[in-house]
């Protein structure tokens, strides 16, 4: 439900979108077919035994939804239906759900011009036992002749659909969104009933007088009474993506949506994508073009398949058949081949539920959205989701399908190091040439920042711009305060040290001066390349602003002494205080592990980072150790009378004074490869906590809505019971203000959360490549370093042997 | 803690930093070592076909206070002031590993079971080399008596070598140890003074100048020295604890992490090793040698002191002569005496001459020895450390 409810979410990169969909339909799979499997034996063997009990069929996925939603159907049913009313009404009852979702799941139904979908419809409906005269007959015998007729039914209603939608979005949503979904459904719309028209060869006549229902339906029910044999088959098939439906639904309680997401099971992959993520997408100017094309590209693609999948089922009737009687197992894996399409689209729906409501999931699912939501390839799925239809829809057996998680795994892989590749090229920004600037206690340094992209964003390809310390800090805090609540990671830059500032300013030229000066210069250029590597901040303006613009207001609440930093201390120390008395009873389990992890690994890091900066204190008393050595070595040989030990003696000092300077430059390279990377390590940990944080915040205000309707409703029973009915209006205003609050924070909260999940998966990943890529180099320079010693002393060696 | 040594890594450990004459007829080793509390037992094994001793194969328990006896015996004995007398051995000094292995215990706390075995083991390790190096140090201390012509012959060495009790030799009382003392003090306030005498021979006018200066700049290298290897073995030891960090790290980590924290920690593992092989190969081949010729130039200024302070009764003799003469009193007497103390001056000068070249000599060869011995060993070590990194950067990259 959260799902459709943002209207104005973050802005998503498409990539990222992308990625979120695809892994779940890999992983997503597995687990949906198991579940499907338990849950739908047994309500598919019996059609397999009866060809004549659609009903109870039909009836028991119902049954596992919620009650507002059947009577949403049946609301739809009394009236004599044309498939515009059903979803006129449906779109009525939906008053929590956000109307965007409303509109979608129009569309969406229109688009269930796919045959499954459909059929899944009608037999619902049957079940009701109250449909429209045409489908009665029809469905009372073969249910499989719904799914034909299904396809013409929503062929009408696509079209109206459109209208409706287009009527709908002016009423209920936010114009500009609902405008864009509503011209993306026309396109997908013709695109499926294209589709549909060639699937119905003889239709094709009529569903071009998509309008009139009747006629579509009349011509339509022949052909079907024909195909009654091939009924069962389709129906289960239909029922188990349907009933993994409507399991996730439930928890949820916007059955209604789930409705219409049974029915048209093929469509929900691109519900999800409006849901959540599409939104995002049309948020985003820059996304959205891109975006849709790709939506249109999968609908047309999975309108095929269901052509295919149509034509295979139908076809295939007979072998199915047979094999459903000797394994249910089987069975429901040559349906789920002859509707892949709909059950991976629905294992996509399902786990993209799950990340929203993360309450309700079981561990399997969170860890598949977990794992696979990294990486998505969108070609790659386009190639899986074509594959599939090119098969001869019989012969995908099991086996196929069990292959296609693999091969799609494995193909992830590949994506997945084309991502990073890509993404490394896109924008490279350097921190170059600190520069002291002004005198005294005014001096600042300034930094020379260049950037070179490929991105289509920037102007130009390579600009640099002159920043001082405290504009990077100011970029922080507008970025944290922007996009902190929302769940976001925002890097950390590094922190401000007033002694090392001071020592700057004071003009001190000793080695310590420059070595903090280094090292804020790495880091800050590090901080930087973060930023614009996370693909939502880099579209921030500010970001962009801070990249390009000659001159950048001056960044004043980032001193430390100012009033805005007491301010900021105070904000921190309340902060501090409610996160104490916060008690948050964590129901997801993902989130409390990862908070543990984050947590212990920040403690280890910081012993980490303790250890390392001793190493470099030893490594630097080494250094000066042999620095005096290398002194008194020389002494030693110019005292000694043997010439040749002597000369042996001072060639000593001299290879001793290489390895002080080897080991100083050593020392150098603990502190810049490696005790920096840890120290960025745990400034990270820290933002990761603070999203952590941002989530419990959302928690909280979404725990006191609640409270405060709670109490409200009992101040409302109150008034009841005394009778007073002027107040009681007053409460009840006053209620169904606090549900929409309610409402609102819960969505908040739970798009909080999918941020922070994401978020956090993305710094993992971001994390172990940084550690890889910096480690390397550290790595390096210590065997560069052992090889300089190697060289050093095989010099020495001859001069040791010549000593006679 | 009682440890012992075992033949072949003594074998190993002999870097001995004098190249010894090995005279096939007098061989001594100590092939065995008990250490009881602070005290150390050596058992001093001889093999001989000298017929002074009684048996051709024998070996007897001494201790520290036995080979500085045996030391000072030789330093006292008139007949030996023209030689260089072999440095005593320095005691044996367990402290700094004890006081390490306490400071650990106290640290326990903030370790990990394997940071505080690996810790452990490495003060063991510590420990079991001074160990095995205190015991070289006694053993070269005979050898060298041993391959010295005339020093071999002492009756006090053989007594040493072969009374197959106890010695028993008492440990010096208090008046004793200020004895000494005062005499360490008498002797350097007479090298002042006799440092106004006018030397007769170039060569020893020569080695005067150069073993005072030589002294004192050994002295300060093996303090920089042994400063250095210190400081190296702190950063082997942070190998340790960074290696147990990071393996402690990728325990609790489940992402892609894992595997890089896991290949860091354990090259840091395998990097300790090598580096804390650096460490005590660089306190063996150079900090030792410089140790041990730092006490044998000290032995060197000795017999110079010696000399001097013949050189010294010589000239006095030389006046009291005169006087004699002048007086005509006791000249016979006073011609004798100072006959005496040339005939001691010239011996001294001439086996001085002799030892001090010898000396020389003996010096080059072991630092040729140990300096070759230590680079070969640096090279040895940063190829083990280049071949770790190399490979563990491939691993790293491959995946």
């Amino acid at each position: 439900m959260a799902t459709s409810s943002e209207r104005s979410p973050p802005p998503f990169p498409d990539s990222e979108d992308q990625d979120v969909l695809d892994p779940e339909d890999v992983g997503g799979r597995d687990s949906d077919e198991e579940d499907g499997e338990d849950l739908f034996l047994s309500p598919s063997d019996p059609p397999l035994a009866d060809l004549d009990t659609p009903l109870p069929l039909a009836n028991q996925p119902i049954e596992v939804l919620m009650t507002p939603p059947s009577d949403i159907m049946s609301d739809l049913l009394i009236e004599p239906i044309s498939c515009q009313s059903e979803i006129q009404s449906a779109s009525e009852v939906v008053t929590e759900p956000s109307d965007d979702f409303v509109d979608l799941t129009n569309n969406l139904t229109e688009e269930a011009a796919d045959n499954v979908a459909a059929a899944a419809q009608d037999t619902a409906i049957i079940s009701l036992d109250e449909p429209s005269d045409d489908f009665v007959d029809l469905l009372g015998s073969e249910t499989e002749a719904l799914q034909e007729e299904a396809v013409v039914v929503v062929d009408v209603p696509a079209d109206t659909a459109t209208d409706k939608s287009e009527g709908m979005g002016s009423d209920t949503d936010p114009p500009g969104e609902g405008k864009e979904e509503v011209e993306e459904v026309e396109e997908v719309e013709e695109a499926s009933t294209a589709a549909v028209f060639d699937l119905i060869g003889d239709s094709g006549g009529e569903s071009d007088s998509n309008t009139q229902q009747s006629p579509g339906i009349d011509t339509f029910v022949d052909p079907l009474v024909d195909l009654l044999s091939d009924t069962p088959p389709a129906a289960e098939a239909q029922k188990p993506s349907m009933a993994t439906i409507d399991l996730f639904n439930e928890d949820e309680g916007s059955d209604l949506f789930s409705d219409p997401l049974l029915t048209m099971s093929a469509r929900q992959p691109q519900k999800s994508l409006f849901g959540e993520t599409d939104e995002d997408l049309f948020g985003e100017p820059l996304g959205a073009t891109s975006k849709k094309t790709i939506n249109k590209e999968q609908k047309d693609k999975t309108v095929t398949i269901k052509a295919a999948a149509v034509g295979g089922g139908i076809n295939i009737t007979g072998p199915l058949q047979e094999i459903n009687p000797a394994e249910a197992g089987d069975l429901f894996t040559e349906e789920a081949v002859a509707t892949v399409p709909s059950v991976s689209s629905t294992s996509t729906v399902n786990s993209k539920t799950n990340g929203v409501h993360s309450e309700e999931e079981t561990d399997i699912f969170a860890e598949a959205t977990v794992e696979l939501s990294l990486d998505s390839p969108r070609s790659e799925r386009k190639k899986e989701v074509m594959a599939k239809p090119s098969a001869p829809a019989p012969s995908l057996s099991a086996t196929a399908s069990l292959a296609k998680p693999q091969s799609a795994a494995l193909e992830e892989m590949d994506e997945e190091e084309e991502e990073e590749q890509e993404d490394q090229f896109e924008i490279f920004v350097s921190v170059k040439d600190p520069e002291k600037i002004g005198d005294g206690m005014t001096a600042y340094m300034a930094y020379k920042l260049s950037t070179q992209t490929t991105l289509p964003m920037f102007r130009t390809k390579t600009f640099t711009v002159r920043r001082r310390f405290s504009d990077f800090l100011g970029l922080y805090e507008k970025l944290s305060e922007k996009h902190g609540p929302n769940g976001y990671i925002v890097p950390p830059p590094p922190e401000k040290s007033i002694l090392g500032m001071t020592k700057m300013k004071v003009g001190k030229d000793d080695s310590s001066s420059a070595d903090f000066v280094e090292r804020r210069r790495g880091a800050l250029e590090r901080y930087v390349q973060r930023v614009v590597n996370h693909p939502s901040l880099l579209q921030d303006p500010d970001v962009r602003e801070f990249l390009e613009r000659e001159e950048l207001p001056r960044a004043v609440s980032t001193q430390a002494l100012s009033g805005a930093g007491f301010l900021k201390m105070i904000n921190k120390a309340t902060d501090a205080v409610s996160k104490m008395t916060i008690k948050m009873n964590e129901s997801d389990v993902w989130f409390e592990d990862k908070l543990q992890e984050v947590e212990s690994a920040d403690q280890q890091f910081r012993k980490l980072h303790a250890l390392v900066e001793s190493l470099v204190v030893h490594r630097k008393e080494l250094s000066l150790n042999t620095a005096s050595f290398a002194k008194s070595a020389a002494m030693l040989g110019s005292a000694e009378d043997n010439t040749a030990l002597s000369r042996a003696l001072s060639q000593l000092a001299e290879v001793e004074d290489k390895m002080e300077q080897l080991h100083q430059d050593q020392a150098s390279n603990d502190t810049f490869s490696f005790a920096e990377l840890i120290a960025d390590f745990i400034r990270l940990l820290g933002a990761v906590r603070g999203s952590f944080d941002h989530r419990i915040k959302a928690w909280q205000r979404w725990q006191d809505g609640q409270a405060m309707l709670q109490k409200k409703r009992e101040t409302e029973a109150k008034l009841l019971w005394a009778n007073k009915p002027d107040k009681l209006q007053l409460a009840k205003e006053e209620i169904a203000e606090w549900e929409a609050k309610v409402t609102q924070y819960e969505r908040e909260f739970d798009r909080v959360s999918a941020t922070v999940r994401k978020e956090v998966i993305r710094f993992e990943k971001e994390k172990a490549k940084n550690f890889k890529r910096q480690i390397i180099k550290y790595l390096e320079s210590l065997l560069q370093s052992q090889q300089q010693l190697i060289k050093y002393w095989d010099a020495f060696l001859p001069e040791a042997k010549a000593i006679a | 803690m009682t440890s012992s040594l075992d033949e072949n890594s003594k074998e190993k450990m002999r870097s001995v930093s004098v190249d010894l004459n090995n005279d096939a007829s007098l061989l001594i080793d100590i092939p065995d070592a008990l250490c009881e509390r602070d005290k150390v037992k050596f058992t001093v094994h001889t093999k001989t076909t000298l017929s002074a001793f009684q048996k051709p194969e024998f070996s007897v328990p001494r201790q520290h206070e036995d080979f500085i006896w045996l030391h000072d015996t030789l330093v006292e004995t008139e007949d030996y002031a023209g030689l260089i007398i072999p440095p005593a051995p320095p005691k044996p000094d367990f402290e700094s590993p004890r006081e390490k292995m306490h400071k650990l215990g106290e640290g326990e706390a903030t370790m990990t079971k394997e940071e505080y075995a690996k810790m452990k083991q490495e003060l063991e390790a510590e420990y079991l080399a001074v160990f095995k190096k205190t015991v070289q140090v006694h053993e070269i201390f005979l050898q060298r008596v041993s391959s010295h012509p005339i020093l071999n012959k002492d009756r006090n060495f053989q007594i040493f070598l072969e009374y197959d009790q106890d010695l028993t030799v008492r440990r010096k009382n208090a008046k004793e140890m200020f004895g000494g003392f005062f005499k360490n003090m008498v002797k350097s306030a007479d090298e002042v003074l006799i440092s106004g005498v006018k030397e007769v021979d170039d060569f020893f006018e020569q080695e005067k100048t150069f073993l005072l200066d030589y002294y004192s700049k050994i002295k300060d290298s093996t303090a920089k020295a042994e400063k250095m290897t210190r400081a190296h073995k702190n950063i082997a030891d942070d190998y340790i604890h960074i290696s147990a960090t990071l393996n402690s790290l990728s325990a609790d980590d489940s992402t892609a992490n894992k595997k890089h924290l896991e290949k860091l920690s354990d090259l840091f593992e395998k990097l300790r090793k090598v580096e804390g092989r650096v460490a005590s190969d660089q306190e063996l081949k150079l900090t030792e040698l410089l140790r041990y010729y730092m006490r044998d130039i000290q032995a060197a200024k000795d017999l110079l002191y010696r000399r001097a302070r013949a050189l010294a009764d010589y000239e006095n003799s030389n006046k009291a002569l005169d006087k004699a003469r002048l007086k005509s009193k006791d000249i016979p007497q006073a011609e004798e005496h100072q006959q005496q103390c040339l005939q001691k001056f010239d011996k001294l000068s001439n086996s001085g001459k002799k030892e001090l070249t010898g000396f020389k000599g003996r010096r080059v060869v072991a630092f040729r020895k140990n300096l070759i011995e230590m680079a070969e060993l640096e090279i040895k070590h940063a190829k083990n450390n280049a071949t770790l990194l190399q490979g563990c950067i491939e691993l790293l990259k491959s995946n």
